[in-house]
């Protein structure tokens, strides 16, 4: 099988799964659905495997593969093909497994839901348009990917479209999309105007001779074209990762069936944005600015968004703000230029967070679709293999030395501390806070779901929709479909940064792909203080980030385990702060007041009164009006008498003969 | 002796009674009918007179004509005055205002 | 063989058989226009193999004298603007007899009728090239219009025909000053003579907006769109898909043929102008199109939305050659609007067939009368979800081909035009969204929406046909652009000219 055939096979073969567990659903039935869909992302996941060892044995390297030419037009090729280079393998690696993983988990998940093969279709269909997204050689099926995942996203948090909240959520995650997009479609054209290709190459080439270009936005004043470029491309990036002010619809996207909350709302589509920024690493490296923008955006995020995790109940809530606080460490490191811990922390985080969200999703089934967290508790000795992934996926979240998130975070905290970029102060701190807020939230979340007391009580009743806090039988361990994907995500969240961390970050692995400027290379400079991963884990406990962990470690284990009612003061003693929190920062509220409802607004204004109103009323039925009032006129002179019609003839004729007789 | 003048004057007299008739009178179609008849006679008049002054036999002929059509005119004016008055059992001009606007 | 006069007079022969067949025989009527659209379908594909792609000049030429003292001819002919468009016809003629097929009860011959004349007329506006030849097409096409909406309309049906009538009829007069005029000077009917003929500043001012006055009643543009609303709302299902579908192109059309080339000096002095409206158009009626609470009438003013990409690309190349010598991005513009239109006659003929499937069940276009389709019509859905986004710009739907090239080239002309043009990548799926979450998802929203029945065959059939076209296009639109490559670059070599003589 020829390379091209093999990569043309990873994202054909979910594409096939899916359209086939679509469209023919009814043939297949339940199992044909997922056995079809499974199949087909265990292929391509096994595929990537294999193009990635060929590529580690260094059979192949950096590979531009051309399918086909989507269009040409005034002398522009745009085309459809595949770049791998190690950055695309090791996306197309991390994607085909988790997604494989959470095929597996959704078996058990979905497995009453009358939409079972439906929902095997769009996650197959996913797989295939990240696929396309992380594979691509170019921008414009970049943006095809980038489009379809949301699109894809979209339709699964609207899956059960009964529910009124899901399908609010899922048109508020795609409109907000949309403002980024509506963003990086304004940079792919500034990349179009100013390189002439849409080729990853052919851009990426140029970009050094492009430097002094620039572009006049605002009357007189004059931009730097690769500024403007990249946060154009990096606004795009704000909306598929969830960066503030754009981050208000992941929350929301909880509505779906957790599966996807965990594919796509924490391991991968999410993080297409922190990979697109990397994929542009020539083009961001140009632009200071605009390196400053992206870090202080991640920093906000990180900082800001983890505050919110700690006053959520809903156990999906806090994971997502969780999601997003993580996805603000990793923009941060793209910021100071670290793109490769960017990219080490996506991964891992990819492993983690789908442990701690398939987690979630073990609890929630097992309490019945009960996702408050104050209706749980004690479920430890119910659910052992839920509650010990889920202490090893927190271990990661928070960054316990040896646990893959250690590594990541850890990295990108000195890349922060050790960068020049104008800003790195301020996002120093909040990435060493935003340690004690994720220790926080998460030994929370932990501590209120499996430990401490039941607050939810078995109760005798047939009903299928009990009250909150009440079960119609005792919490027990999800089946082996659930369990499995756990235990299996479970491992690289603990080992996965051990052993990944060398050749990722200091080993050069990522060199073919993302290029780092001599000036701004804090990696280059950290790799001198690098002495194994082992090393650098024993060294953990002499660092700032480490002592806050265990603070927020400590602190959350005083609060929520054994002293409950401190939270309750907290949120009375401080009421203005805790309603800052609990309203997200009042985004949500600003947004629908400004947006949602002023865009109808406006609507509504031109439509009744310019539309109807102006054109219609005055203009248009205005002129017929007018025809009217004047016929009314003069046909007063149509009195239908025939002597009024004979002297009118006279009169005209004696006006004819004395107007000849006066000009002749 | 009878000159131009007077035959001519005697013509525009005709037809200023017969336009006068047409616009002033305001009771009857057939006094309409009539008046167009004059009016058309005043035209013959002239001819004539023109012929017979110039003696140019033309104006004669026109004569003809337009005796011819005024007879045709008369006919179907009256026939329609007929079906008129059968269908609205009037011919008082005031009331024929189907034109009206 | 006379392929042209073929797919003009075949239909229009069609139409007057079946109109033959009588009130009584309506099965007959059915069958033979069926038999009819689907010949003329074939006929025209071998426009598509036929075509050479490396001319711009005109193919498939016939040339007859007609109305020989004033040197009028029955002068044929196309080229790479005007084949995609005849495709675009032929290909929805055996359609709208399809959609029809149950849904129209009475006077079946004549409805049939009316729309095979119309095809036949509507190729004929696409390939004549004689003016006057044109402008007899281009009118005679709006007699079936209105008597299709006259007669099978809804309840405001009379000021709905009449307001589309004489809207495009007030119009069309002015260009048809400008035709007299360009033939009392030039000498002759020829439009490919016309755009040779050199014309001063001030005619060509004139003319353009003579031409202007037809074309953007016909696209519609900004402010002379208020007709179309209300057509589409008062027409039959069959009508609104033609209206949207076919007859908006030819207005977009007629800038191609007749505006640019003839007067590109007027057509470049007053760029400001076309590119202001069809930024209106876009951005305007975008934000129109979401207070809308009638989904004919939403769809309506997107169609007005979108084709204010088609005159953005159309001048925006004017705007670039002004900007740069090279004049790189002009090409991309006039084929993106070319696609655009392609795009669109796919998509709002798809979506209004949609909007028919349900108005067919329950008689009412309102929004609040559904919710939670989904439930009872999951194909519909499906069909009704993938058009919503394809209106909404999706990659690998052909709505984003167009619209993605536009914006392209209007970034070369501005980063304004861009920004504004852009922002239909939000309104466009604000609008289209929250359509698919108030009609198609929810739960079950009254009893209507309980005792829908999903669609049956011949309407998947529709559908289906249609979905293919417009997933085709979006993932691989070479063929259709490669058909108007050559045609683009004379256009713009000639409209780069100056004909001030």
């Amino acid at each position: 099988m020829s390379l091209k055939t093999t990569l043309l096979l990873i994202p054909l073969l979910p594409l096939i799964g899916s359209l086939i567990s679509g469209l023919a659903r009814n043939q297949v039935g339940r199992a044909g659905a997922h056995w079809i869909t499974i199949l087909a992302v265990a292929g391509s996941c096994l595929l990537s495997v294999s193009v990635l060892q060929m590529q580690l044995a260094g059979e192949i390297g950096v590979e531009n593969i051309s399918i086909y030419a989507w269009m040409v037009s005034d002398g522009i090729r745009f085309e459809v093909g595949f770049l791998i280079d190690h950055l695309t393998t090791l996306m197309m690696t991390v994607v085909t497994f988790v997604s494989l993983m959470v095929h597996i988990y959704t078996i058990g998940y979905m497995h009453d839901d009358p939409g079972y093969q439906r929902f095997f279709s769009y996650i197959n269909l996913f797989t295939f348009a990240m696929l396309m997204l992380v594979m691509s050689n170019n921008f414009l099926q970049l943006f095809f990917g980038w489009e379809a995942v949301g699109l894809v996203s979209y339709l699964l948090i609207g899956f059960w479209f009964k529910r009124e909240s899901a399908i609010r959520a899922n048109m508020k995650a795609f409109l907000v999309n949309r403002v980024g997009d509506f963003g990086f479609l304004l940079g792919i054209a500034a990349v179009l105007m100013t390189f002439g290709s849409l080729d990853y190459a052919t851009v990426f080439a140029a970009t050094p001779t492009m430097a002094g270009e620039t572009i006049s936005v605002m009357g007189g004043s004059e931009w730097n074209m690769l500024t403007f470029i990249c946060i154009c491309l990096f606004i795009g990036a704000m909306g598929k990762s969830a960066q503030a002010p754009l981050h208000v619809w992941l929350p929301d996207s909880m509505e779906g069936p957790t599966p996807i909350s965990a594919l796509i709302h924490a391991a991968t589509m999410v993080t297409a944005g922190i990979f697109m920024v990397a994929r542009m690493s020539p083009l961001f490296e140009m632009s200071d600015a605009a390196l400053s923008f992206v870090m202080l955006i991640g920093a906000f995020t990180a900082f800001a968004m983890g505050l919110i995790g700690i006053v959520q109940n809903d156990i999906k809530r806090v994971v997502a703000y969780s999601t997003l606080s993580q996805l603000g460490y990793m923009t941060v490191a793209l910021g100071v230029s670290a793109y490769s811990a960017a990219i080490f922390h996506l991964m891992t985080h990819a492993f983690f967070k789908a442990l701690l969200f398939l987690g979630a999703g073990s609890v929630i089934i097992a309490l019945h679709h009960q996702q408050d967290m104050r209706y749980m508790g004690a479920l430890r000795k119910h659910m052992p293999i839920t509650w010990i992934t889920a202490w090893i996926g927190t271990l990661a979240l928070v960054g316990f030395p040896f646990f893959a998130g250690f590594y990541s975070k850890d990295m990108i905290i000195e890349a922060v501390h050790l960068s020049q970029r104008w800003g790195s102060g301020v996002a120093y701190i909040a990435v060493v806070a935003g340690v004690l807020i994720t220790s926080l939230y998460s030994f929370r979340l932990l501590y209120m779901t499996f430990h401490g007391k039941a607050r939810w009580e078995v109760v005798e009743s047939d009903e299928h929709h009990l009250p909150d806090g009440q079960l119609s039988h005792a919490p027990k361990e999800s089946p082996l479909v659930v369990t499995v994907p756990l235990i299996l995500l479970a491992i690289p969240s603990v080992l996965i940064g051990w052993y990944t961390v060398e050749p990722v970050l200091f080993g050069g692995w990522l060199d073919d792909s993302i290029y780092v400027a001599e000036r701004n290379d804090v990696l280059a400079e950290l790799s001198q203080h690098f002495h194994g991963a082992t090393a650098l884990g024993l060294h953990a406990v002499q660092t700032i980030p480490f002592w806050l962990m265990v603070a927020g470690f400590a602190i959350a284990t005083f609060v929520y385990l054994f002293r409950p009612r401190v939270a309750e003061l907290f949120s009375q003693r401080l009421p203005f702060l805790y309603r800052l929190l609990d309203h997200k920062y009042y985004f949500d509220e600003f947004y629908q007041k400004t947006f949602a409802q002023g865009g109808l607004r406006v609507g509504q204004g031109l439509w009744k009164r310019a539309d109807a109103g102006f054109i219609d009323g005055f203009l248009v039925n205005g002129s017929a009006r007018a025809v009217n009032w004047v016929a009314a006129r003069v046909r007063r002179w149509q009195t239908g008498y025939l002597y009024d019609y004979a002297f009118a003839m006279i009169i005209g004729l004696i006006a004819i003969l004395a107007a000849w007789v006066v000009l002749y | 002796m009878l000159t131009i003048t007077h035959f001519l004057t005697l013509g525009a007299i005709l037809f200023c009674l017969s336009v006068a008739g047409i616009f002033l009178n305001r009771k009857n179609v057939i006094i309409l009918l009539m008046c167009i008849e004059l009016m058309l006679l005043a035209v013959n008049m002239n001819f004539v007179t023109f012929s017979r002054f110039l003696d140019n036999l033309d104006g004669q002929v026109f004569v003809f004509f337009i005796l011819t059509v005024a007879a045709a005119e008369a006919a179907i004016g009256l026939a329609i005055l007929v079906v008129l008055f059968r269908n609205r059992e009037t011919i008082n001009v005031a009331e024929l205002d189907d034109l009206k606007g | 063989m006379p392929l042209l006069s073929l797919l003009i007079w075949l239909p229009i022969i069609g139409g007057v058989a079946v109109l033959l067949a009588g009130d009584q025989r309506a099965g007959l009527a059915r069958w033979l226009s069926l038999a009819v659209s689907l010949a003329t379908l074939f006929m025209s594909f071998s426009l598509f193999t036929g075509f050479d792609r490396s001319t711009s000049a005109m193919q498939f030429e016939e040339m007859r004298p007609w109305i020989e003292i004033f040197s009028i001819h029955y002068h044929l002919g196309v080229d790479g603007f005007a084949v995609p468009l005849i495709l675009l016809t032929t290909f929805f003629g055996p359609l709208v007899v399809i959609a029809g097929w149950e849904v129209i009860q009475k006077k079946v011959h004549q409805y049939m009728a009316a729309f095979l004349i119309m095809e036949g007329l509507m190729v004929g506006v696409f390939s004549a090239l004689d003016g006057l030849l044109f402008y007899v097409f281009f009118e005679a096409m709006l007699i079936p219009m209105f008597l299709v909406i006259g007669m099978w309309g809804g309840p405001n049906r009379v000021y709905a025909t009449i307001k589309f009538f004489l809207y495009t009829f007030l119009g069309s007069v002015f260009m048809l000053v400008g035709l007299i005029y360009l033939f009392i000077q030039s000498g002759t009917w020829e439009i490919l003579q016309w755009h040779d003929f050199p014309l001063s500043m001030e005619v060509q001012r004139w003319l353009f907006l003579g031409f202007l006055a037809a074309f953007a009643v016909k696209i519609p543009m900004w402010p002379v769109h208020t007709w179309l609303p209300d057509a589409h709302v008062e027409a039959p299902t069959g009508g609104s898909v033609i209206l949207a579908a076919i007859m908006l192109k030819i207005g977009g059309y007629g800038f191609i043929r007749f505006s640019l080339p003839i007067t590109p000096d007027a057509s470049a002095a007053l760029d400001w102008l076309l590119i202001g409206l069809s930024l209106i158009a876009v951005v305007y009626i975008g934000f129109v199109a979401l207070a809308q609470q009638d989904m004919k009438k939403l769809i309506a003013y997107s169609s007005i939305s979108h084709m204010g990409f088609v005159t953005l690309g159309l001048f925006i190349a004017f705007a670039i050659f002004r900007n740069s010598d090279s004049g790189q991005g002009a090409a991309l513009g006039v084929e993106g609007a070319m696609v655009q239109m392609i795009s669109h006659g796919f998509i709002s003929g798809a979506l209004f067939l949609c909007v028919g499937v349900l108005y067919d069940r329950v008689h009412s276009r309102e929004i609040k009368d559904y919710g939670g389709v989904v439930n009872t019509m999951p194909w519909f859905a499906f069909f009704a979800v993938l058009f919503l986004l394809a209106n909404s710009g999706m990659p690998g739907t052909s709505g984003f081909v167009g619209e993605f090239m536009v914006i392209l080239a209007s970034f070369k002309a501005s980063f304004w035009f861009a920004f504004c043009a852009g922002l239909t990548l939000i309104l466009g799926a604000a609008y289209s969204l929250w359509l698919v979450k108030r009609v198609i998802f929810g739960d079950i929203a009254n009893s209507n929406v309980r005792e829908l029945n999903d669609i049956n065959a011949r309407e998947a059939l529709v559908l289906g046909v249609l979905a293919v076209a417009v997933l085709l296009i979006g993932l691989w639109p070479s063929p259709l652009v490669d058909l108007m490559h050559s045609s683009v670059a004379h256009l713009l070599e000639h409209i780069v000219k100056s004909k001030v003589a």
